[in-house]
């Protein structure tokens, strides 16, 4: 069954207006899959009935609840791997011998920005416990949905989310049995702070970071929201700060404000001098 | 790249298999530990073990201690691939030398990025 061309263009554009996120044409295969289960839980057969039904009385529940199920993205543990050890390896080690002389807070912030259900922060705590103590730490994690927000508050997660990517020392570590599920150990929640926040929006609070983990968001947007969003990122920082993207992302091309730095076989940013004043 | 499958269920051993072959490994199967001790006795070399816990013969925790006092085998990295999901069954493993600890069921993806974890496939540089 093939979506209709209306039902994808109406829905393309409440995503692209509530989460700045473009659903190019020959996307209509997520389209279809994502809201397929709402289409069902609502008691119909198929997208395009749900959605019409939409369009003729909107409710902002409905649309959110469409807008969720568009923008929340499958995770795993320490996703890539490169990235966090490039935040172990060097961008610690850098900031710690820059905190002696004086340069950066005693504590280290960091904002994970669309965190989805809280993979992404929780790792971070994880790789960071082994060379700084949790006290130290103050992760931001933010997400546009409240679902997600509330699952990566939760700190518990599914067998089958437990296997992705975790590796087993760090399981036992930091992780407890809840049930059938596992749960995230308290030192390391207390480090995370989690809140709603959209991209397109002021910067959320607990900043200015350090740190700011920006992965497989950017290839989502459009040139201009890219831009906007590097630019909302950029005063969310500390000069010196550090951005992390995702594997197939850069800021090349993109804001030339931003300055390249190769970490082993991985890349991390850094505001260019010019701009970092 | 070459993986040992040690599981009693021969569907299981197809699934692994399956999965492991579509990372680009060739695959040697055994029933139980004393038949992979076996395979690798024979001179077969192998890089991966992935290995069940509970198994007739020879379990999946007794075939681990034996990897680990060979000196020769040093080289084959242990993965436990078990229903068995206590904290403290998990941390045995370890202790024992198990290098990762994957609890079924678990998806194509889960595979593939525990050997990642394990620098046995490649982390694509791409998304």
């Amino acid at each position: 069954m093939t979506l209709a061309p209306d039902t994808f263009a109406f829905v393309a554009d409440l995503v692209r207006r509530r989460s700045a996120i473009q659903l190019e044409p020959g996307k209509e295969y997520l389209v279809e899959s994502r809201l397929l289960p709402l289409a069902r839980t609502a008691g119909l057969l198929d997208v395009d009935s749900y959605v019409r039904g939409i369009r003729a009385a909107p409710h902002p529940t409905t649309l959110e609840a469409v807008v969720e199920a568009l923008t929340t993205n499958e995770t795993s543990w320490f996703r890539d791997a490169l990235p966090f050890r490039a935040l172990v390896d060097h961008v610690v080690p850098e900031m710690l011998t820059a905190t002696t002389s004086g340069m950066f807070a005693p504590q280290l912030r960091i904002w994970s920005a669309a965190c989805s259900s809280g993979q992404e922060p929780y790792s971070i705590a994880m790789a960071l416990a082994d060379v700084l103590a949790p006290s130290r730490m103050k992760i931001t994690a933010t997400d546009l949905s409240d679902q997600m927000l509330e699952r990566g508050r939760s700190g518990r997660y599914s067998q089958l989310e437990i296997n992705r990517g975790l590796p087993a020392p760090m399981l036992v570590k930091h992780f407890t049995r809840a049930g059938a599920d596992w749960e995230i150990a308290q030192p390391l929640r207390s480090a995370v702070t989690f809140q709603r926040h959209n991209l397109l929006d002021a910067p959320p609070v607990g900043g200015p970071f350090d740190v700011v983990f920006l992965r497989n968001v950017l290839i989502y947007f459009d040139l201009a929201t890219k831009r906007d969003v590097l630019r909302r990122v950029q005063q969310a920082m500390r000069p010196g700060g550090f951005l992390l993207l995702g594997a197939a992302e850069t800021t090349i091309g993109v804001d030339d404000g931003w300055e390249r730095v190769s970490v082993g076989r991985s890349s991390v940013y850094r505001l260019a001098p010019r701009r970092a004043a | 790249m070459r993986a040992l499958v040690i599981d009693d269920s021969r569907t299981m051993r197809r699934i692994i298999v399956g999965v492991l072959t579509a990372l680009g490994f060739e695959t040697v199967e055994a029933a139980d530990g004393r038949q992979a001790l076996d395979v690798l006795e024979q001179g077969i070399e192998v890089d991966l073990a992935c290995i069940d816990w509970n198994m007739p013969v020879m379990n999946g925790l007794e075939f681990v201690v034996a990897v680990r006092e060979r000196k020769d085998w040093r080289g084959v990295t242990l993965m436990m691939v078990t229903t068995e999901s206590e904290h403290g069954q998990i941390v045995r493993a370890l202790a024992a030398g198990a290098h990762e600890y994957m609890i079924k069921p678990f998806t194509p993806d889960a595979v593939k990025e525990k050997l990642q974890l394990l620098g046995l496939v490649e982390i694509e540089e791409l998304v």
